[in-house]
């Protein structure tokens, strides 16, 4: 079994596409859209990743245990995030006056 | 590369040089390198993510001075050193393309590019860096920040304080980030020599790859950082 080659082209139009979306984050940062400024900025962000993580680092042509592996980087990461905000976006709601208000 | 496991590859059949003498052939060895890097890169992930996590608390918590501060950071520097990283990931996957077709040359021409790209990146980071220093805008005795708008222009102790931990996570962060892709420039140098001396080839170059998921690792890295740090409210300039 041999690895997969991918050819120059594709590499050279990941790399296009990368360059392009940053000039997008750059654009949509001037316009003020309220919160979804920052939608636009973290969706940006992660189709870079995504771009790079499959393309760049070969991903798409991992075994499903190394693929796994990475998705559950990615996972715990959002269970730290995630579990985090809720916490202080759910403080003095449960119990107001430890809050001291 | 079928094997019976009565029948021992090393000892019977010709193999090639690099097989370690754990592995039944090249793809197992491959296949257990790059699961070993990315157990290596979930730890990355999660240690990044810890400051990431604690962006996010602070900057809910003085959306106001998150967004005045990161005002003063130098957007198309930060532009250009993202290109520049995105280039650099570029020329690294290049390399591992050139060991594919066995260019060995091509191998340390495309590594020599990624550490001059990389080693640019650090360049554009120390300016700015210096230009923090200049400003007063380091976190510690001599920290002090004013605004640069138009509705806010006294300086205010509480705006101040809440700025200082925007930069001290701005230091943390490129700093950290700096400091790994010192360490892969140091490791790429190493690869470089070695294949110059042609020990990659079509067959084997895991060192390549997995170099190549660290350097890609870190480039996903700024990829964040960017927007983060240099873009949050840009508009409100």
């Amino acid at each position: 079994m041999a690895e997969h080659v991918t050819s120059r082209k594709v590499y050279f139009l990941v790399f296009a596409a990368l360059l392009a979306l940053t000039l997008a984050t750059v654009l949509v940062a001037e316009v003020d859209l309220g919160v979804f400024n920052d939608v636009a900025a973290l969706t940006i962000a992660v189709t870079k990743a995504l771009l790079v993580l499959l393309f760049f680092m070969h991903v798409r042509h991992s075994t499903r245990m190394t693929a796994l592996t990475a998705v559950a980087g990615f996972f715990w990461l959002a269970l730290l995030i995630g579990l985090t905000m809720a916490d202080y976006a759910s403080r003095g709601q449960i119990l107001p006056y430890v809050a001291g208000k | 590369m079928a094997s019976s496991p009565l029948v021992d590859p090393h000892a019977t059949q010709a193999h090639h040089r690099a097989l370690a003498h754990q592995f039944d052939s090249l793809d197992q060895q491959k296949e257990s390198s790059t699961l070993g890097m990315w157990l290596f890169l979930v730890t990355e992930i999660m240690f990044f993510g810890g400051l990431f996590t604690a962006y996010v608390i602070y900057r809910t918590l003085y959306p106001q001075a998150f967004a005045l501060a990161s005002h003063t950071l130098n957007v198309p520097l930060g532009g250009a050193n993202t290109a520049i990283l995105i280039g650099s990931s570029l020329t690294m996957v290049l390399a591992i393309w050139a060991a594919q077709v066995n260019w060995r040359k091509g191998i340390a021409l495309f590594l020599l590019a990624t550490i001059a790209l990389g080693a640019t990146f650090l360049g554009i980071k120390s300016v700015e860096y210096r230009e923090k220093f200049e400003t007063h805008h380091v976190p510690g005795p001599s920290f002090h920040f004013v605004p640069e708008s138009e509705h806010v222009k006294v300086t205010d102790p509480q705006l101040e304080r809440h700025a200082s931990i925007f930069f001290s996570l701005y230091f943390i962060m490129t700093g950290l980030h700096a400091l790994h892709m010192i360490i892969g420039i140091g490791i790429l140098a190493v690869l470089t020599v070695l294949a110059w001396k042609g020990k990659y080839d079509s067959e084997y170059h895991n060192p390549l790859e997995m170099t190549g998921l660290y350097w890609h690792f870190v480039d996903i890295v700024w990829i964040f950082l960017f927007p983060l740090l240099y873009l949050l409210g840009a508009h409100a300039r």
